[in-house]
């Protein structure tokens, strides 16, 4: 394809701002980082225009981009605020088994749940405050993990966290966000066995 | 005998990586008689399940929806641009 694929950068605001800005939204959960997170990887566009090839979509391009920028973040974040004891213990307080180790509450009844709650900007809003409410440890593993799709391997190079270490901070935030998801959104009855 | 505590952390490992064997069948047997971990994996799975959709980007070209730019952040990005 010929370089004659590239738009205007005149034109990149309307066409990819509100695109690249949820893409943002979803995996830094802050407003005003996502709209500099949108402006850093237009001027990086900008910078590098003569590098793209026209293989890919322009808009596939500016996303690759930004994910490197997400990726750096995350990276600076891990350097600057390295893993505490407290964020490899296995469990949220309070710890939801008992002293043998079985639910002293177990999970609620979700009822339906219907897969495409993807839709719904109110879930999406529980969930984007749930994540929150992870350490950025935490959320940032979650993120790279189960929203951007990474391998383990690939994370505990940018997080800079040992494997086994790095199982231990998902399986705690996968627990942390499961019940905070059924606290805001699913719960309608407590676990009481079923 | 694996403990719940043992199954759920099982659970997400095994959400990262193949587990051994012996393991995966402890934990497929404790499935079975426990319905509290058997639902803690329905949902760990759903909730992955709704989060892959989320994260596909949608058709850049296609009718927004969702968050939006500011008009703010627009304003400034579109003078950042003219001036890189």
């Amino acid at each position: 394809m010929a370089k004659s694929a590239n738009t205007d950068p005149a034109e990149w605001v309307d066409r990819y701002g509100d695109y690249l800005f949820r893409y943002a939204m979803l995996r830094r959960r802050d407003r005003s980082a996502a709209e500099d997170l949108v402006q850093e990887t237009f001027l990086a566009a900008l910078k590098s225009r003569g590098s793209f090839s026209g293989n890919s979509s322009e808009s596939t391009w500016l996303v690759g981009i930004l994910k490197h920028k997400i990726a750096d973040h995350f990276r600076r974040q891990a350097r600057e605020a390295p893993l505490g004891d407290g964020d490899l213990r296995e469990h949220p307080d309070p710890s939801p088994f008992d002293g043998s180790g079985h639910w002293a509450s177990g999970p609620a009844d979700w009822g339906g749940n219907p897969a495409d709650l993807y839709r719904e900007k109110k879930f999406l809003d529980q969930l984007t405050e749930c994540l929150s409410g992870l350490s950025p440890s935490h959320a940032n593993a979650f993120t790279l993990r189960e929203i951007e799709g990474a391998d383990t391997g690939e994370i505990c190079k940018v997080l800079n966290v040992t494997e086994t270490n790095l199982w231990v901070i998902l399986h705690r935030a996968r627990m942390q966000l499961r019940r905070c998801l059924e606290t805001r959104w699913f719960g309608r009855k407590t676990g009481k066995e079923p | 005998m694996l403990s719940c505590k043992d199954v759920t952390r099982l659970l997400s490992e095994s959400m990262d990586h193949s587990l051994p064997l012996g393991k995966r069948v402890g934990v497929r047997l404790h499935l079975l008689i426990c319905r509290f971990c058997s639902r803690y994996e329905r949902q760990l799975l759903l909730i992955r399940e709704i989060i892959r959709r989320l994260a596909v980007p949608e058709d850049p070209s296609g009718p927004s929806t969702g968050e939006l730019l500011s008009e703010e952040a627009r304003e400034r990005i579109r003078i950042c641009l003219a001036n890189g």
